[in-house]
């Protein structure tokens, strides 16, 4: 579905991915798992067009998309949740649904999909987005992607800060899209957090994807996740 | 005349000032807050529009009116591609760097400048208003079209206002000025945006000058003091803050046109001055904004 085929990729002259190279399929979870600062926020902007790999290439459904200007990108059914929310602040909810609908031309019936999978946000869409509560802004987040209707979910760090239950129904959602064939590329720090979710899981670290392993496989042996990831980051 | 009808006849000018001066600003302030760009060349769109409404009123014959909408229609439309051409063939390759885009626009205004000295001469030549009546008032008569040009800027103004928060353009365009990198993220295609928006602010410059050449004639240089006064209410309004914007045109515009009515043109700049300095010490964000960085 979704293939990064050892990308390179530079901030100015440093260099941040190299060689990076996964492939998330259709209905299926693939964590990015590593440390702060091994690459995970960059893989996803280089999918989303935003940092633009200077080797190697990007292929959705067989295109290669990493040639394509950034705003070409998410109409293809890419959906992004960028790290912090990112939401137009001083837009309304609404209108930050608006803009995730604007994106590939959905219109009414998206959007009270989406609004079922959230119902919070019916009663606040008139609410400036910047003043929601960490949690609702998440859901925000997440539902500004759905208005896509994406074929590929990028998350990353969905539950940064949020609270259990939060966790859950964010982890239930996931769950909802993987069901209807979505391919989802989801970022985490904790691996108790990813182990639950995952189909596979991706170890980038310092740019470069160390290993992808079957979750399954982790979870009968947690020893690996310390091999790879180190014990002082869980 | 007493002092009563003298301070109305003041604040009369004072409001045709205003009016202006908050298109004007506004187009400055749109550009800096959607694509972050000073552009120092806005004075020569104003310039331009201006010296175009002369071209345009002089090639129709007939009634001043037939003309002067001719120019309403046309500066604008021309000033508009002259911006949109400047974006794509500088404002662009520079990325839009802060810096490099300051000195780019100052580049601007000498080109602008020194071709309208070239093709339009080093005189200051007059506009015909569309009409003539005079509004009687118990103490003095007063130019109908002084207040046409009121009316005029404040439909304008609703007009723009409309566009920024009832249409889809003008929320693709809020959601580039608060995060273009994300928006770019849902397909908005922000180099489009900054071009269609860098268009739009000197096509307001230009109408400003469209509505103010039958008071004030069309001149190669006269794009240099509304720029200041422009930065001057965009500062003291707060960069970007649109609603800003209008109130501190309104204070600027009324009180330079007061004082200089009562005192001199020289003090009322020298006050506004003064109060850029004052809103910079002590409220630096100006005073409807809200942004920190
Ligand atoms: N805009 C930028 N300019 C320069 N360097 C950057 C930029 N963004 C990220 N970097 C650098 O690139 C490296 C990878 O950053 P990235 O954000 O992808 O890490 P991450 O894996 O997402 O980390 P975290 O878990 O902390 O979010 C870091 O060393 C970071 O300092
Ligand atoms: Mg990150």
């Amino acid at each position: 579905m979704l293939e990064l085929r050892a990308i390179d990729c530079f901030y100015g002259r440093v260099q941040v991915l190299r060689g990076l190279s996964l492939e998330a399929r259709a209905g299926e979870v693939l964590c990015l798992l590593g440390r702060n600062g091994a690459g995970k926020t960059t893989t996803l902007k280089a999918i989303m067009g935003l940092v633009p790999p200077r080797a190697g290439a990007i292929i959705l459904n067989g295109e290669a998309i990493s040639g394509l200007p950034a705003h070409q990108v998410p109409r293809r059914g890419v959906g992004y949740v960028p790290q912090g929310r990112r939401l137009f602040a001083e837009l309304t909810v609404a209108e930050n649904l608006e803009i995730g609908l604007m994106t590939r031309g959905k219109g009414a019936a998206v959007r009270d999909r989406v609004l079922d999978i959230f119902p919070h946000l019916r009663q606040r869409l008139r609410q400036q987005a910047g003043t929601l509560s960490g949690g609702e802004q998440q859901m925000l987040a997440l539902a500004r992607a759905l208005c896509l209707e994406p074929s590929v979910l990028l998350l990353d760090e969905p539950t940064e800060g949020l609270q259990p239950s939060m966790i859950a129904q964010i982890r239930e959602v996931i769950g909802a899209m993987r069901e209807t064939g979505v391919a989802t590329l989801l970022v985490e720090q904790r691996v108790d957090a990813v182990l639950a979710i995952a189909d596979r899981v991706a170890f980038i670290e310092n740019g470069r994807n160390r290993r992808t392993v079957a979750a399954a496989e982790l979870r009968d042996d947690p020893a690996l996740v310390h091999a790879y990831v180190g014990v002082g980051s869980i | 005349m007493d002092f009563g009808p003298y301070l109305l006849l003041a604040s009369m000018e004072g409001a045709v000032q205003a009016a202006v001066l908050a298109l004007m600003a506004l187009g400055l302030s749109l550009v800096f807050g959607v694509m972050r760009v000073v552009n120092i060349a806005h004075g020569e769109f104003f310039m331009l529009g201006a010296v175009l409404a002369w071209w345009f009123t002089s090639l129709v014959g007939g009634h001043p009116a037939f003309g002067f909408a001719l120019a309403l229609i046309g500066a604008p439309l021309i000033v508009g591609l002259v911006a949109v051409a400047a974006d794509l063939l500088v404002l662009k390759r520079l990325d839009y760097d802060p810096e490099r885009t300051i000195v780019a626009t100052i580049g601007l205004l000498y080109i602008i400048q020194q071709l309208a000295l070239e093709f339009y001469g080093p005189d200051a030549r007059p506009v015909a208003a569309p009409f003539s009546w005079r509004i009687d008032l118990p103490w003095f008569g007063y130019s109908g079209y002084k207040l046409f040009v009121i009316a005029a800027a404040v439909v304008i103004m609703l007009g723009v206002w409309a566009l920024l928060t009832r249409t889809r353009i003008g929320l693709v365009m809020r959601a580039t000025q608060f995060d273009s990198e994300t928006a770019q993220a849902f397909g908005i295609p922000v180099g489009r945006v900054y071009t269609m928006v860098f268009g739009l602010g000197a096509m307001l410059a230009a109408l400003a000058a469209v509505l103010i050449v039958p008071i004030q004639q069309a001149h190669y240089l006269m794009g240099g003091d509304p720029l200041l006064l422009s930065f001057i209410v965009v500062i003291i309004g707060g960069l970007g803050s649109l609603r800003g914007t209008v109130v501190a045109a309104v204070l600027i515009g009324m009180s330079d046109g007061i004082i200089s009515v009562f005192f001199s043109p020289t003090l009322a700049k020298i006050l506004a001055t003064l109060l850029v300095a004052l809103v910079l010490v002590y409220r630096p964000t100006g005073l409807f904004g809200t942004r920190t960085a």
